[in-house]
């Protein structure tokens, strides 16, 4: 077992703090009485909820259905009431509420009827769509729907699988205790995986600070029928990064604006595997995972946590503590503050991390920065922090991109060693907002511009239709009369009843001519729109006409 | 169509004009003093107008268009108005008498409807130039700014200025 | 306040407390062998580089404390200092601190967002304006006959009532100074190098003193507080660029041995132009900027109107920095493809 590996550049050493958390076993969390599931968990577009307010959903059912290729669906986590379907708090940094389910559970737990699927015989299309309908999205953080990273594309497959059980960040241990205690079913979702991408060889990257993990995968992949190499690398953060694992293990490097399928390697992450299999062999959709709770709360460990659970609860069960000063999901590193503590847990959900003044001090005032680089030198993107730092703080982005912004993956290693504390991954990601906000307003005025350069276009060839109607008129007119001078004999009453015939004729035109006014030139969707509208209108129409009877006859 | 194209083609014919449409926001709300943002970018292109008329633009646009055209950026000039936030305009359903005014008046077609039927604003194409707003006779345009949601939430500039950190903690 | 909501060790103070700790072994050797002079030069310049850069903070309406415990000033204080004639004056140390913290650095707008080493700076502007003070040195002690102490090189330094002839005793031209001198009196170079004030390599305790200089150079290197590219490069610079020219002509171009273990060298290439501010950041950047450095070093001396070009060497390429780092931007991580579209 002595596999070539190899460094990528950069990277950092931070406190590890595994120990608090990965002693204790794994615990069920107790079912809550309100679960809160958002619609928009995963990358892409959010899921279209399928149930109305009032209906009764069990557990594993279908209450948000995959809108597209890139989406995945969101299931209720356990049986009860459909309570709310609506905007409520979501763990997002912003604090911005987002629409979501929120069930009252009525403690039962009944399960929705469900089977394993019979994955070998089914058509990969068919599989990967299933696996999109039950809602299996990267556990590893990304949440980008899996069904999609499983189509191997025009390539047809796809040769490297590497499953990522780096857990490089500090705190975080769930991948951990899921690859100790569910070794053989992480590695059947592997088996799924490595089906659906033609996959020729399996990599397991563990990083060597989870001797446990490594040794309960091992021990597992030696039952395969396929070979599986369990590969301990060295913990350096951010080693359990998808391009980083991939560097470690293979000594190739994802290019700039590639996606790892490009050069024939896909990535998953442990929990990832495990969900997929839940789902394929136990027909359970993913709507619980593991999460560590960590930091300042009296038994820092791991919970088996549905989908929807309040964090507040999970920090109950671990045991809280005085003095908290705020809460993060995920590590240390990369976690994002969350605005409360009634945000639900979500896919994405891997650690809540307490912060207490004494583990998480308040860093020290930012310094200019003293182009020392030593943040360069800690970039596994190999960019120049320092140069980016510059173009973001004076707005200048066009800069910022060319000096490849969008290669930063906001590990924060750079933060972590600037010498001068500056919150470097603060400015990437607002200047990265600040771009994408323009995108959308260039989008914007593009489209205003046509629509505009378009209506130009229209009044002009109206006025001159009108123009051109007009004198074709006049002339049909002269004609006319000349036609009736010659016909001289025609008495006068006659040739005024032609003429008001012809006046209404035009008014008649006229008339069929204004309705459509600008509904030409319209969308699918706008038409669908309008037509909505027109429906709403014509009930509230309706409703006004109808008589008052009904409550006059008590 | 085919027309629509040849006068979107030769429009193209003014290259710094060009650029400097692109630049403007493309609200057509006519504060610039010209009755668009394309005759706005003509008149700049051709030196008869100041960079610094659009407020929809904001100071941001002035900048840019100053850097495009290599003069010093200027102030936004307030005889033309302030920037507003952004807004899009709401049609109050059960007051539109469907006199189909403001369709005429609107730059983007962006509002949908027919005479005598209620009107209705689209919010997507809605540039938020205030243009219908005067020609209803009834007032039931409002203008409603667009609420920030999460896919349109933008991490804020960090402040990490250190003379305004001890003015921070001075005041704690 | 978004993440990463930890920090490692390293601060602006513990880098620049490094730095000033490598440059005590060459503190020390120069007491050792030029009288303890020295220290009263450093304190001189430490309390005026303080003073003014707690006046230049105040002036700008920046809080004092973070900045000046960042010990910046105090790098700049003794670089200048150490690059100085031992025994100047008084007002020739604080007129150059003054404006190396005054102009150099906080009209450039203060820590980080100074274009050219400010040190270098002072160095500069005094050089050019008093060519003469700035080129007498305090000879070696092992040439003088009769060594200062400690009070008696403030009373020199401060412009004390010393009698002259114990003045003139112990001052003397520098290496360089001689070899300039010597050149132009047409001796050979190895006539000139017969002076005692030659010693071995780079001149009797100068030698010392740049072997001290190159250890804590060393010791920061090994501390990753500075990387190994400039220094080497400007090392390179100097060696390559002195040897080239006394291989054709070793009559009128003194040794490449002797140009980099002369005064200055050593600090320059580890000290100055490694100063992370004013200096290249890409690492291809930094190897053309030492080299750059040690190149001009040597066409400064040999042909310029100063016998040391250490400083001019380091201000020109300061100039180019710019430059320099935007041609030599490195690959990122993945193939470097320009222009990327963002994804949205
Ligand atoms: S680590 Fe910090 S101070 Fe050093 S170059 Fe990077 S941003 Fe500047
Ligand atoms: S956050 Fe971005 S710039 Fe900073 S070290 Fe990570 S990848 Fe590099
Ligand atoms: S003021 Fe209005 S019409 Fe004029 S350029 Fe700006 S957005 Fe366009
Ligand atoms: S709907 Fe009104 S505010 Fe919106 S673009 Fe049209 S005229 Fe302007």
């Amino acid at each position: 077992m002595s596999r070539e590996l190899f460094k990528f550049r950069g990277g950092v050493h931070p406190p590890e703090h595994k120990a608090e958390s990965n002693g204790r076993p794994v615990h069920p969390a107790p079912l809550p009485k309100t679960l809160v599931i958002p619609l928009r968990q995963h990358i892409g577009t959010p899921a279209k909820p399928v149930v109305e307010v009032g209906e009764r959903v069990l557990k594993g059912q279908l209450i948000g259905a995959a809108d597209g290729y890139i989406s995945c669906a969101v299931h209720a986590s356990s049986s009860g009431i459909v309570t709310a379907i609506g905007p409520a708090a979501v763990p997002h940094v912003s604090g911005l509420p987002d629409d979501c389910i929120t069930i009252e559970t009525d403690g039962r737990d009944e399960w929705i009827a469900h089977a394993p699927l019979d994955w070998r015989a089914m058509e990969p299309a068919d599989l990967r769509m299933r696996l999109r309908d039950m809602g299996i999205a990267g556990l590893g953080g990304a949440v980008f729907p899996s069904a999609v990273k499983l189509d191997p594309g025009a390539a047809r497959h796809c040769p490297t699988l590497i499953v990522n059980g780096g857990e490089c960040e500090p705190w975080i241990t769930c991948d951990d205790l899921l690859m100790r205690t569910r070794a053989d079913e992480i590695l059947a979702g592997v088996a799924i995986m490595r089906h659906l991408l033609g996959s020729t060889e399996v990599l397991v990257g563990i990083e060597d600070n989870k001797p446990e993990a490594i040794a309960a995968m091992r021990d597992a992949a030696a039952g395969l029928d396929f070979p599986v190499e369990v590969v301990p690398v060295p913990a350096v953060y951010p080693g359990g990064g998808a391009k980083q694992m991939i560097e470690t293990l293979t000594g190739r490097q994802v290019p700039s604006g590639k996606l790892s399928t490009d050069i024939g390697i896909q990535v998953f992450n442990v929990g990832t595997a495990h969900a997929l299999a839940r789902a394929v062999h136990h027909g359970e959709p993913l709507i619980a995972r593991l999460v560590t709770v960590t930091g300042h709360v009296l038994r820092p460990q791991n919970f088996e946590v549905l989908i929807g659970t309040p964090m507040h609860a999970l920090i109950t069960l671990a045991g809280d503590r005085e003095g908290a000063t705020g809460v993060l999901m995920g590590g240390p590193m990369m976690g994002v503050p969350m605005p409360s503590l009634d945000v639900p847990v979500v896919k994405a959900t891997n650690c809540i991390l307490v912060k207490s003044a004494e583990l998480f001090p308040p860093l020290p005032k930012a310094l200019p920065c003293i182009r020392c680089t030593r943040c360069a030198d800690a970039c596994p993107a190999e960019l120049q922090p320092q140069e980016l730092f510059r173009f973001a703080k004076a707005g200048d982005f066009g800069r910022a991109q060319e000096y490849h912004l969008f290669d930063c993956i906001e590990c924060g290693c750079c933060s972590y060693v600037c010498p001068s504390h500056i919150p470097l991954v603060d400015f990437y990601r607002y200047a990265k907002s600040e771009i994408w906000a323009r995108e959308r307003e260039k989008r914007a005025a593009d489209l205003a511009r046509e629509r505009h350069e378009f209506r130009q276009f229209r009044l002009e060839r109206e006025k001159k239709e009108k123009a051109e109607k007009l004198a074709a008129k006049a002339q049909a007119k002269r004609a006319e009369i000349a036609a009736d001078a010659t016909a001289s004999g025609a008495p006068d009453a006659e040739a005024k009843k032609a003429l008001i015939a012809a006046a209404l004729a035009r008014a008649q035109a006229k008339k069929a001519e204004a309705a459509p006014k600008n509904t030409d030139n319209l969308s699918p969707e706008t038409q669908h729109e309008i037509e909505e509208i027109e429906t709403r209108r014509a009930k509230i129409r309706e409703l006004a006409h109808q008589p008052l009877e009904p409550e006059e006859k008590p | 169509m085919l027309g629509w194209s040849a006068i979107r083609f030769k429009v193209e014919g003014n290259p710094l004009a060009e650029k400097i449409d692109a630049i403007l926001p493309q609200t057509q709300c006519g504060q610039c003093g010209f009755p668009g943002c394309r005759p706005y970018a003509e008149a700049i292109a051709k030196g008869e107008a100041e960079i610094n008329q659009c407020p929809p633009g904001g100071e941001e646009g002035v900048k840019k268009l100053a850097e495009l055209l290599g003069v010093e950026p200027k102030p936004l000039d307030e005889a033309h108005g302030a920037p507003k936030p952004k807004s899009v305009a709401f049609i109050d359903e059960n007051t539109c008498i469907g006199c189909t005014l403001c369709i005429q008046a609107c730059p983007v077609d962006a509002i949908s409807g027919a005479a005598k039927q209620m009107h209705t604003i689209l919010a997507a194409e809605c540039t938020g130039c205030e243009l219908c707003l005067p020609p209803c006779p009834v007032d039931c345009i409002t203008m409603v700014p667009i609420p920030e949601d999460l896919p349109h939430w933008k991490w804020k500039h960090p402040v990490v200025m250190l003379k305004q950190l001890d003015r921070e903690e001075a005041a704690t | 306040m978004p993440a990463p909501f930890i920090i490692g060790r390293s601060s602006v103070t513990q880098v620049m407390a490094w730095v000033l700790a490598a440059l005590l072994p060459g503190v020390g050797v120069y007491v050792w062998l030029f009288g303890p002079g020295i220290l009263v030069t450093l304190s001189l310049a430490t309390v005026t580089a303080l003073a003014a850069e707690a006046a230049m903070l105040k002036a700008r309406g920046y809080p004092a404390k973070p900045f000046l415990t960042d010990l910046s000033a105090i790098v700049t204080a003794w670089l200048l200092a150490l690059s100085l004639p031992s025994l100047a004056p008084w007002w020739l140390i604080v007129t150059g601190t003054l404006f190396a913290i005054v102009v150099a650095k906080h009209l450039y707008g203060g820590l980080g967002q100074n274009i050219f080493n400010p040190a270098m700076v002072g160095y500069a502007v005094l050089i050019v304006s008093f060519p003469v003070q700035m080129t007498q040195w305090a000879g070696p002690l092992e040439l003088t006959a009769t060594p200062l102490t400690l009070a008696q090189s403030a009373m020199v330094i401060f412009g004390g009532d010393v009698p002259k002839a114990t003045l003139d005793a112990v001052t003397m031209a520098t290496p360089l100074d001689a070899l300039r001198t010597g050149l132009l009196q047409q001796h050979t170079v190895d006539e000139i190098m017969t002076q005692p004030i030659f010693g071995h390599y780079g001149g009797t305790g100068f030698e010392w003193l740049a072997a001290a200089f190159l250890a804590g150079g060393l010791l920061l290197w090994a501390l990753r507080i500075i990387g190994w590219q400039v220094p080497l490069a400007f090392l390179a610079g100097v060696w390559l660029t002195a040897g080239f020219l006394h291989f054709f002509d070793a009559g009128r171009f003194g040794a490449p041995w002797f140009h980099l273990f002369a005064p200055s060298v050593m600090l320059g290439a580890f000290f100055i132009a490694t100063d992370p501010v004013s200096g290249a950041t890409t690492p291809r950047g930094r190897l053309i900027f030492g080299f750059g450095a040690g190149f001009l070093t040597i066409v400064i001396r040999t042909w310029g109107g100063y016998p040391d070009g250490v400083a001019f060497a380091i201000l020109l390429m300061n100039l180019s920095v710019p430059l320099i780092d935007q041609y030599t931007q490195p690959r990122v991580y993945g193939e470097a493809r320009k222009g990327e579209a963002p994804r949205s």
